[in-house]
């Protein structure tokens, strides 16, 4: 029985995969994508933070754990409580993170004992990893949410940190071996969304010969107080959303590549 | 919506709620001029009846083509002595009061003084009732422990099936001919007064009949001229024979409807019952012979709509007013569900009834679709696209869990299929059941009253029995048991006054107009009153499930399974309504398991409260011969009983609603609704007569077709487990407080209370609040 660092268990996700949802949120990522809209994810360290509760104008101290320890089987008994619900709307789990693959047997202990129970089975990643948990643990995903920012390296590594060349190749790798894959372009202005950007993914992908669904993020602006109450610096706050006619302009560019993009609002 | 609707449609909802102190007048001369005559109460109330219908104002508003009003106009609103007289003050309150208000003129209040108060006043239904109660239930009552339905309202609150769509009039005079051939002398009376009603309501429709031909007479729009001529053909023709047209059956049901809340005031009014089902006939063969279009089919079933609208709920008063407080008189269109045969019931007439419910947005009537596993996805994703619109309606019911339940009753399996929900969400088999609510239940008030050894601190009087001390329980099942003894004690005591209650009205207050829509009575020889029907049924109502079930599992909680405080310090800081007790109170409230979150160690505690509930009434028998049974919604009822109820062991400070339905206490839901959905799930509903469980979601939720797909499995996903009904508030909670800050901007504002939608400009604030405190489910 493996355990690993879930940093939060969301039921009723309907924004990640098919069907109504549980997404269970490993803690720990090595990319620092500086939109990040679940900054508290990113280290792989359990934290507590100093937060209050109101009765009336009296405030009281409280705390919350950010990450908790939690063993594969207490994780799934969580899933498989909105089994009928998964049932019903043709949904199951999705392990997201910060990046799922930083816990790599946990992950794959969880869509092991998932797929027993006939749980419909999704990983959310950015695809930084080794070959070897692209193999032995993200395939057995029924279906893969693919992150893909930006192509160009040299940009990759201002923003995000780290250089993308395993993730093209791993990515490369998935549908080279035909996995489930949809691809997610997290829309960031200014980052991800400049021409050269568009056009070097959509070369990259007919390149690959993707056939998959792409679907498009709109950016939001959620994480601006978690970046607060976790006091870290805040990239987001200067970023400014798109309008929706922008987004479908790039669905556009991508529907006349004869890429099948869509625009998720 | 073509011009006539629209207009008919502004003129019902700029029509103001007056009252009409017609239909007193007419009763008091009647009664007047029966002194010293030995008429029997059947026929006296027959007689009665025929007197309304043959002197009252007739009302035909311009352009209608369905028509009769319960009053001389729209929205105004008669009153009826012989079940509750209204004092001057009362009349005062009712024209003053800021909500639900009805205009009272000088003439009016004059016409009480000096005809209807001195005449009925010591005579009247709610004076007789509340002086045969006895102490221990005015004890209770006082207190807030129960409400009493008929204390205002006559008993009702059922459904027509099929039977005006097979049977005129004349044929229903028939059978009573032919049951009169073996009639006993009591059947004799009961009998020749459903005959009367039957015979004054062709009178009635002829009267309508007179008046339409005069005016297509004078009438010089070709048009309308015409119009006018078939309205009056149809008044000659219904309710005398059976219909053969849609415009006869719409119009036929209509002066049923207006017969049955003239006669008395029942609660709920009256209902059509499964519509589509029994208008499709009509509406095919009219397609077939090319007498009628969707565009006509649409404009009758709106001119029908605005009658409802134009009938609010006659004036309440005092603990009756604040346990229902709206215009809405709770008609409920059923839609979809299965056939007799068991088969998927949906069909064209419910999804162009669905277009009209969602082109009038009226409060009156309201309407549901009942859903069963059977019933196609696309009916369920029709009524949320209306729900979407932030209406409320059309409520969403399972209509297998329902079948269930009347079974369970020992109904037959068709006149369930027959059945499906009225009112807010009670199950009934239509056409065949007298099934009366009661009364509200106030789960919470009976621990308050248990933690007090039987001792109501708001009221100070000793109402409960004496379980103990509340620091002399050692365990958590001592306490439990004690709480239970109280509340069979307060069950006791309620179903005792129901029982008076009943023989009251079966023996002076029979209604043998109503005896004539539901069978049996008139095969029985009986009275709707007396328990004529197939089936009949009285239920208790319990409200706030949620407030109670984390009030003990605060307890078990804190008390005896963490030891967190003792009962003892927790009870002081009650007392003390958290004042200087504020870090407990925070305790109670945010470190402790709350029903609504799945989670089994709150959760088993209401399944535990609903069994002792349900075994304290379920399946004992009145004198008169109807079942007991409960079902669990509160319409404003939790607002009330919060404002009874001192602070309660959950932390919920003095005087604050009650949890609403069996949902969850407002924001007390932390992990979305399929938690909540587990949790609701947990009890058995399929042994009530409904439940009544609201979720509020964030407009944006229901934006996209893909979200509205997992809407439709999340209520699938929600029936399999058994359950009666789920509705949606979508609506966010800026809007509401900007509408409370600048209710001007906000006027047709609608939201949905429970099991019912309401002018948020018409909720007493508290309810207001409760509304915006409820837990909001968000798109992200």
């Amino acid at each position: 029985m493996k355990s690993g660092i879930v940093f939060d268990l969301k039921r009723f996700a309907i924004h990640d995969g098919p069907g109504i949802r549980t997404t269970v949120f490993l803690k720990g990522c090595p990319l620092r994508c500086i939109w990040c809209h679940n900054p508290e994810s990113i280290s792989p360290e359990c934290k507590t933070i100093k937060t209050h509760t109101m009765i009336g104008k009296n405030s009281f101290p409280a705390e919350k754990t950010i990450g908790k320890e939690m063993s594969s089987e207490e994780v799934v008994l969580e899933i498989l409580k909105d089994r009928i619900f998964y049932e019903e709307s043709d949904g199951g789990v999705t392990f997201s993170g910060g990046e799922p693959l930083m816990q790599p047997d946990f992950l794959r202990e969880l869509l092991q004992v998932s797929k027993e129970n006939n749980i419909h089975t999704t990983v959310d990643t950015s695809g930084f990893a080794a070959m070897e948990f692209i193999e032995n643990t993200l395939s057995i995903a029924d279906l893969i949410l693919y992150d893909l920012k930006l192509i160009d390296d040299d940009l990759h590594r201002k923003y995000i940190k780290m250089s993308n060349k395993k993730i093209l190749k791993n990515l490369q790798h998935l549908n080279d071996i035909k996995a489930n894959i949809i691809i997610r372009i997290p829309i960031i202005p200014q980052i991800t969304d400049t021409k050269k950007n568009i056009s070097d993914i959509i070369r990259f992908l007919r390149k690959m010969h993707f056939s998959g669904r792409i679907d498009l993020l709109p950016f939001h602006k959620t994480a601006n107080q978690k970046y607060k109450n976790l006091k870290m610096i805040n990239y987001v706050d200067k970023i400014k959303a798109k309008d929706e006619n922008e987004l479908k302009k790039i669905v556009s560019q991508f529907t006349e590549a004869g890429l099948c993009a869509k625009y998720e609002g | 919506m073509n011009l006539r609707i629209k207009k008919l449609r502004e003129e019902s909802l700029n029509a103001p709620n007056v009252l009409s102190a017609e239909r007193a007048v007419l009763v008091t001369d009647f009664y007047k001029s029966i002194i010293g005559k030995d008429i029997s109460i059947p026929m006296q109330r027959a007689l009665c009846f025929q007197y309304i219908l043959q002197n009252k104002t007739l009302c035909i508003n311009d352009g209608e083509l369905i028509i009769g009003e319960r009053g001389p106009a729209p929205k105004a609103t008669p009153t009826y002595p012989e079940i509750c007289l209204h004092s001057l003050e009362d009349l005062q309150i009712l024209n003053d009061r800021e909500k639900v208000f009805f205009q009272v003129d000088n003439e009016t209040k004059e016409i009480y003084k000096t005809g209807i108060i001195p005449f009925w006043k010591g005579k009247t239904m709610r004076e007789k009732l509340l002086s045969d109660m006895k102490a221990e239930w005015k004890g209770a009552y006082k207190a807030g422990v129960f409400t009493e339905f008929q204390e205002q309202r006559a008993p009702g609150h059922t459904v027509l099936g099929d039977k005006i769509y097979k049977f005129g009039m004349n044929d229903i005079i028939m059978q009573i001919n032919k049951r009169l051939r073996t009639a006993s002398d009591t059947e004799v009376e009961e009998l020749k007064a459903m005959k009367i009603t039957a015979e004054t309501l062709i009178t009635f429709a002829g009267r309508y009949a007179d008046v339409l031909e005069e005016m297509a007479f004078m009438e010089d729009n070709k048009k309308r001229k015409t119009e006018l001529n078939e309205m009056a053909r149809i008044c000659r023709k219904v309710p005398a024979e059976k219909p053969d047209t849609l415009h006869e059956a719409l119009q036929y049901y209509w002066f049923v409807h207006l017969g049955v809340i003239t006669e008395l005031n029942p609660w709920d009014s009256f209902n059509p019952g499964r519509f589509d089902q029994h208008l499709l006939p009509y509406y095919k063969k009219g397609l077939e012979n090319g007498t009628l279009d969707e565009d006509k089919v649409k404009e009758l079933l709106c001119c029908l709509w605005i009658k409802f609208n134009n009938h609010p709920s006659p004036p309440k008063m005092g603990v009756t007013a604040l346990e229902s407080n709206t215009y809405t008189d709770f008609a409920l269109i059923n839609l979809g569900g299965l056939t007799t045969d068991g088969s998927n019931a949906v069909n064209e007439m419910s999804y162009l009834i669905l277009d009209v419910i969602e082109e009038m947005r009226l409060l009156q009537p309201s309407s549901m679709v009942q859903i069963s596993k059977q019933n196609p996805d696309e009916f369920i994703k029709r009524a949320l696209k209306i729900i979407k619109s932030g209406f409320g309606q059309p409520s969403i019911f399972n209509t297998d869990a329902i079948i269930k339940e009347l079974t369970r009753q020992g109904k037959a399996v068709v006149d369930a299929r027959n059945g499906g929900a009225s009112g807010c969400v009670e199950s009934g088999a239509f056409g065949t059941e007298c099934y009366v609510l009661s009364g509200y239940f106030n789960l919470p008030k009976i621990l308050e009253i248990t933690l007090n050894n039987g001792f109501d601190p708001r009221t100070k009087r000793i109402i409960g029995l004496k379980t103990g001390e509340a620091d002399n329980f050692n365990d958590f099942s001592q306490l439990f048991t004690a709480f239970e003894k109280q509340l069979t004690h307060f069950s006791n005591i309620k179903l005792k006054g129901n029982d008076v209650i009943e023989n009251l009205f079966a023996t002076k207050l029979p209604v043998p107009f109503l005896s004539l829509l539901i069978d049996d009575c008139i095969l029985n020889a009986k009275d709707y009153n007396s328990k004529g029907a197939r089936y009949n049924s009285v239920y208790v109502q319990g409200v706030g499930l949620g407030t109670i079930t984390d009030c003990l599992t605060s307890i078990k909680f804190n008390v005896f399974d963490e030891k967190k405080f003792s009962l003892k310090e927790m009870l002081k800081a009650v007392k003390n309504d958290y004042t200087g007790y504020e870090k407990l109170q925070n305790d109670l409230i945010y470190n402790t398991p709350k029903y609504g979150n799945d989670n089994d160690y709150a959760d088993k505690n209401a399944t535990e409260i609903f069994e002792i509930f349900f075994n304290s009434i379920d399946g004992r028998m009145s004198p008169l011969g109807a079942t007991y049974r409960i079902n669990m919604l509160p319409t404003t009822c939790h607002i009330y009983f919060g404002s009874v109820t001192g602070a309660s062991t959950d932390g919920r400070n003095s005087g604050k609603p009650l949890s609403e339905g069996i949902s969850p206490v407002q924001g007390a839901d932390k992990l979305g609704p399929t938690a909540v959905l587990k949790s609701a799930s947990k009890f058995d509903h399929t042994r009530t007569g409904g439940t009544l469980l609201n979720q509020k979601f964030s407009p944006d939720f229901f934006k996209t077709d893909k979200n509205l797909n997992k809407l439709t499995a999340l209520i699938r996903s929600y029936f399999r487990m058994d359950t009666h009904h789920i509705q949606f508030n979508v609506i966010d909670k800026q809007t509401l407080l900007d509408a409370q800050k600048n209710p001007q901007d906000h006027q047709n504002l609608i939201v949905r209370v429970a099991g019912y939608s309401d002018y948020f400009n018409d909720l007493g604030v508290e309810l207001q609040n409760e509304i915006i405190e409820r837990t909001e489910h968000k798109n992200f």
